[in-house]
């Protein structure tokens, strides 16, 4: 038997939208199957994962919530990608984001704000993180302008240090000194959290930073000339220095997009969601970040319905842990699964496959 | 009603089966037929012409014999014994061998590894080697075996093919525009070689567009015109101008040269540039001086790989280093620009690929007018592009070169090579720039598009413009250069008058030796 | 610091070198073919979580490691699946192929988190392993190591001196040229990918059975990650890949020793030693060597066969 790819001359929009959803269903499909081998109910297992968390409110709000930091990091994700780029370190960069911003908030605690007012601190917070997250971002994409250094080993390696340093500091430095050693930071005052969005409910103001970042990309990409530039670039390198982009600069600027929306997802993170430094603030959201911007096909508003389906995997997982005693790596498995079966599912909208029983080769 | 391939059979009762007969070979790729009903006899010890334009469906017929592609119809006679090859190894078993036109050589493998890999298994490296050796001295073919592949010229990379098709003793050799890389006194060398191979009684089946070498090596030729047989004859008894109707189908028209014009200022001078190469693999350019005026074709010959492409980056921006006075646009330093603000200077730059260079294939053809033109004025504002006009720009060269799309809206790639070409050199040109400097512009082009195309920048040039034309094609530069100068080895030739120099001279400095003695005075 | 110490010392550094050798010894065919595979981590994961599997379930080593190799060789028949058929892009496919492991890892593993087995049998030769400093260095080692110098040694005699090696080289140099003379693309690479995830199961299965020996989530610790650098050290040349690896297990081990001398740095930036000496490393070799010139120049580039 043998496999052939035909290159498709034009690339039908329906195609182009069938494609992602035909690969979660894939993905469910399979999913289904690792669950019925682990000896539970497949049919239960996606009525937990993808059903129940949609049929009530709070649960609606925290697929949103966790699909905050999906979305943000995965946007600028996409601008890295887009140009063939490939910082897969989002995760360390949210890391240092969340860390740098929890600083301010820690530093600050009990502080002067209390008499000349605190209205500051969180649009500070947000700032300093998303530097730092772009300066953490730096340390590849300048090894790899001036040396040439592979981004993909250099940025992943960060990862590990990063969360190394979260957790020397959240241990030492930065611990709560009331707290009876537990290793985490004092619990921020309300002048440093993120405002809530109503009342009494779990939407927090990321979630608008998450939609704006997305809009925002989205006229970046469409009518710009820098978004234009790194489309290019990932498509025809050749073509984009011969338009006369260098790609030198293009490298640093997408790593300081990504890397600055991945600390700002981090901090979002910690003055939104947790309100304190703990040695671990991310369930891998940085990686996770990736299998949403390739399920988003790199577009953002792709990448905004892309997140809220893997939150949606998230908060099923939880429940299924509660409900199934179904362990939390079946989530990741489940996303690797499903990134599988997007990126083979983005080769039937390029290619039409042809399988013939002939040719002895 | 009766095929093609019946007609055939019941006219032809020949006493010897032919070495190999093709029937009715027919090759779709999607909807586009390449190849549509294909007879065609070659006799042992005959030398066979397989003539058309580019897309006449002469590499898919080939790829077709030698393994490479299945055809969809047909049958292949070998010795009247009918085969079906599945792959170029059983191609090459039952005794047919070939050299490429893109080389199928390995860079960083060593000339001996690069031959052993065609051979069949049982061939080690170590007695290999005196067999290379062997052969080399046999067909004056000198090559050592023990260099990597990436220190080689194209002719020396020509060698390697044709040795490793001779060490496996083919009946048929097919040779793949073999010459379109070789100096003419190199093409002289390998028809000598050529001639040996069809006295030991070998058949040759010889691809090219070039009408004179097909008449000087070949008895039989048959002619391919979009896919299809158009007709065989004995290309010795034919004119070139009668062979090329039966190509093109139609008359080719001659280029009309442009109405007598005044040479206008200097827009292009460089001036002693030298510049080392970043690649490994790359050419350093040095001393490298012209001088173009308004109005004028400056061409630059020299055959592939001695620095026409670094060149092309140095004048274009793509590269920098040169320094700013090296290179002077209309008057003012360039050097020091990178290629966007040379094209505010009046410059416009094409260069030799299509696809992935001067284009980005998946791209609309709209986003393909932004690619060079998003800095002039009118395509951008405070970052944001116009699509809008790019759209527009793009309907305009559309219409003005005759480029057969569907619209500014399709993608780069759906375009034919000369359709394409077509386009990008009106996307250039539409700018109405001073300086022009074109890398190959007709390169894989059919007949119909080189003439336009050539005869849009002989009309730039009668508007005033210098046009700097790097070709590899010596018919091409004759045709409608002022003055030709040539590369060899990353210098340039002091430029002659294109009416007072003669291919040959031409030729000759190609192959490096006038221009070293030229540099020692 | 007394022989014994020493010849301790030396040891230990092995110990934390043979994973390394043995899952970028694999990685190193599979990308001299052409073939980039981001996904040894995953790989190495599985190799480990099932290796340990199978040895508990049969009580044998043996079985154990080629359970392991065999969970490493299906995860790579995914990663062809995807890169070579397919034609999916490399890069993505890996990063896919380590999330999805990483997880498999934490479900096949979850039954066995705590338990403790017997670590993998050392050579045992009368009078030569107890020779002074190189006895057990040299006659002393459990059957993973001469395993790993083995393969170090076929791999290199394999690409350097075979027909076969050299039909993988041409095909890593220049994929289009080898369809062009018949050569086998996307066979060759997929036994290639193939070879890789068997190396990398297997380095996985060295960690739970002969190096813990246990099995516990994460416990690869980005093991894959730093194999695939070891690849770029040792410019894709084998015996290359056992200096660098030894280089490497010696850092760590000079760390581990530093954190026992309670030297009074933290804990963190001890267990960040690997990680900021792998970046330390791509960046010294960068500044010495041109720019990527020992890479096979097809790697991470997609085939598709022209029709």
């Amino acid at each position: 038997m043998r496999i052939d790819l035909e290159p498709r001359t034009n690339r039908s929009p329906a195609l182009e939208i069938g494609a992602p959803i035909a690969a979660l269903v894939a993905a469910i499909l399979l999913g289904g199957l690792v669950v019925a081998l682990l000896g539970k109910s497949p049919t239960r297992a996606f009525a937990v994962y993808f059903i129940e968390p949609l049929l009530a409110g709070w649960s609606l709000q925290e697929i949103a919530v966790k699909a905050c930091p999906l979305v943000l990091i995965a946007v600028g994700l996409g601008f890295c990608f887009r140009a063939n780029i490939w910082n897969i370190g989002a995760e360390g960069q949210f890391v240092v984001g969340g860390l740098a911003g929890g600083w301010l908030a820690i530093a600050t605690h009990g502080g002067a704000h209390q008499t000349i007012g605190g209205w500051w601190i969180v649009p500070a917070m947000l700032l300093l993180g998303a530097v730092c997250g772009a300066v953490y971002a730096m340390i590849p994409a300048l090894l790899k302008v001036w040396l040439g250094v592979s981004e993909i080993l250099t940025s992943l390696m960060l990862v590990y240090v990063a969360e190394l340093l979260l957790d020397y500091l959240v241990r030492g430095r930065l611990r709560d000194p009331k707290g009876f050693n537990f290793p985490q930071s004092v619990t921020f005052e309300d002048v440093a959290r993120l405002p809530f969005l109503a009342q009494g409910e779990r939407l927090h103001a990321g979630v608008v930073i998450a939609v704006l970042a997305v809009i925002a990309a989205h006229f970046v990409f469409a009518r710009m000339r820098f978004g234009f530039a790194v489309r290019l670039t990932g498509e025809a390198p050749r073509a984009a220095r011969f338009a006369g982009f260098n790609d030198r600069k293009l490298t640093l600027a997408v790593f300081a997009i990504s890397g600055g929306l991945a600390g700002l997802a981090g901090i979002c993170e910690v003055a939104g969601q947790i309100g304190q430094l703990q040695p671990v603030i991310s369930p891998g959201y940085g990686f996770t970040a990736i299998i949403v911007a390739f399920l988003g096909r790199l577009s953002p508003v792709g990448i905004l319905v892309a997140g809220l389906v893997l939150a949606l995997t998230y908060i099923g997982g939880e429940a299924a842990q509660v409900a199934l005693k179904l362990p939390n790596d079946m989530t990741r498995a489940f996303q690797g699964i499903l990134l599988m079966c997007v990126l083979a599912a983005d080769t039937f909208t390029r290619y039409k496959i042809r399988v013939s029983r002939t040719g002895a080769t | 009603m009766q095929t093609p391939e019946q007609q055939q059979q019941q006219q032809q009762h020949e006493p010897d089966p032919p070495l190999l007969r093709l029937r009715g070979i027919v090759k779709r790729f999607g909807g586009f037929t390449a190849n549509d009903h294909i007879d065609l006899d070659l006799r042992a010890g005959e030398a066979h012409g397989l003539i058309g334009e580019n897309g006449a469906g002469k590499s898919t017929l080939v790829k077709i014999i030698y393994g490479l592609l299945q055809p969809d119809a047909g049958e292949i006679f070998l010795s009247a014994e009918r085969i079906r090859l599945a792959s170029p190894r059983e191609a090459r078993a039952r005794g047919i061998g070939m050299v490429f036109q893109h080389f199928s050589l390995f860079e960083n493998l060593t000339v001996a590894e690069n031959i052993a890999l065609a051979l069949p298994s049982a061939e080690t490296l170590h007695g290999l080697r005196p067999r290379i050796l062997a052969l080399a001295e046999r067909y004056g073919l000198s090559l050592d075996p023990d260099r990597p592949v990436w220190s080689l010229s194209a002719g020396e990379r020509q060698r390697i093919e044709i040795a490793r098709c001779l060490l496996q003793d083919p009946r048929l050799v097919i040779l793949d525009e073999p010459t379109s890389v070789l100096t003419p006194q190199e093409a002289t060398k390998l028809f000598e070689t050529l001639d040996r191979l069809k006295a030991e009684g070998r058949a040759l089946l010889y691809i090219s567009h070039k009408l004179d070498e097909v008449r000087r090596l070949c008895e039989r030729a048959t002619i391919l015109r979009l896919g299809k047989k158009v007709g065989d004859c004995d290309p010795r008894r034919e004119s070139p101008r009668s062979l090329a109707a039966l190509m093109v189908g139609a008359e080719v028209a001659d280029i009309s040269p442009s109405a007598p014009h005044a040479q206008g200022p200097d827009l292009l001078v460089v001036d002693d540039l030298s510049l080392a190469s970043q690649d490994i693999h790359g050419v350093d350019l040095s001393g490298i001086s012209l001088r173009l005026r308004g109005g004028e074709i400056l061409g630059i010959a020299g055959i592939a790989g001695n620095g026409q492409s670094e060149l092309f980056a140095a004048l274009s921006g793509e590269r920098l280093g040169a320094g700013a006075e090296k290179i002077r646009i209309a008057g003012a330093p360039a050097g020091a620009r990178d290629i966007t603000q040379r094209r505010l200077m009046g410059a416009a730059f094409i260069p030799e690929e299509r696809n992935g260079h001067a284009a980005a294939p998946a791209f609309s053809l709209a986003e393909n007018v932004a690619l060079s033109r998003h800095a002039a004025a009118g395509f951008a504002r405070n970052g944001a592009l116009n699509f809008a006009r790019a759209r527009q720009t793009a309907r305009d060269i559309i219409g003005a070169f005759d480029v057969r799309a569907s619209g500014p809206d399709a993608a780069a790639r759906t375009l034919s090579g000369g359709n394409l070409q077509k386009f990008l050199v009106g996307r250039e040109i539409l700018g109405q720039p001073k300086v022009l400097v074109v890398d190959q512009p007709t390169w894989g082009v059919d007949a119909a598009a080189a003439g336009a195309i050539r005869q849009a920048l002989v009309d730039l040039a009668g508007r005033g413009a210098a046009v700097l034309l790097i070709s590899q094609d010596l018919d091409e530069l004759f045709d409608v250069c002022d003055r030709v100068c040539v590369m060899h080895a990353g210098s340039l030739s002091p430029p002659r008058d294109a009416r007072e120099t003669t291919r040959a001279e031409v030729g000759l400095l190609m192959t490096g030796s006038v221009i070293e003695a030229a540099h020692a005075h | 610091m007394n022989a014994q110490l020493f010849e301790l010392v030396l040891l230990t550094i092995v110990t934390a070198s043979i994973p390394l050798v043995i899952a970028a010894l694999g990685e190193l065919v599979t990308e001299r073919a052409g073939v980039l595979n981001l996904g040894v981590e995953g790989m190495m994961i599985v190799g480990a979580a099932l290796g340990f599997a199978g040895a508990w379930a049969s009580g044998s080593t043996l079985v154990g490691a080629l359970c392991g190799v065999a969970a490493g060789m299906i995860l790579a028949a995914l990663f062809g699946l995807l890169t070579i058929v397919l034609a999916v892009n490399q890069v993505a496919a890996g990063l896919a192929l380590t999330i999805f492991g990483v997880g498999l890892s934490g479900l096949l593993g979850a039954g066995f988190v705590g338990l403790k087995r017997e670590g993998a049998p050392h050579l045992q030769l009368p009078g030569l392993s107890d020779l002074p400093f190189v006895g057990k260095l040299v006659f002393g080692e459990d059957a993973f190591v001469y395993a790993a110098f083995l393969l170090v040694a076929l791999a290199a005699y394999f690409l350097a001196r075979s027909r076969a090696g050299l039909a993988l080289r041409a095909i890593g140099d220049n994929h289009d040229s080898a369809h062009a003379l018949g050569l086998s693309v996307r066979g060759v690479r997929f036994l290639a990918v193939l070879f890789g995830g068997a190396c990398a199961g297997l380095a996985g299965a060295y960690l739970s059975l002969a190096y813990t020996p246990f099995w516990a989530p994460g416990m690869t610790a980005g093991r894959g990650w730093i194999a695939l650098a070891l690849v770029v050290f040792a410019s894709w040349k084998p015996w290359r890949v056992v200096l660098g690896a030894l280089l490497f297990g010696g850092a760590t081990v000079l760390q581990l020793h530093a954190q026992a001398a309670s030297l009074g740095l933290p804990g963190q930036l001890m267990s960040a030693t690997p990680y900021l000496a792998t970046i330390l490393g791509l960046v010294v070799l960068s500044l010495g060597a041109r720019r990527n010139s020992a890479a096979p120049a097809a790697l991470g580039q997609v085939f598709v066969p022209p029709r």
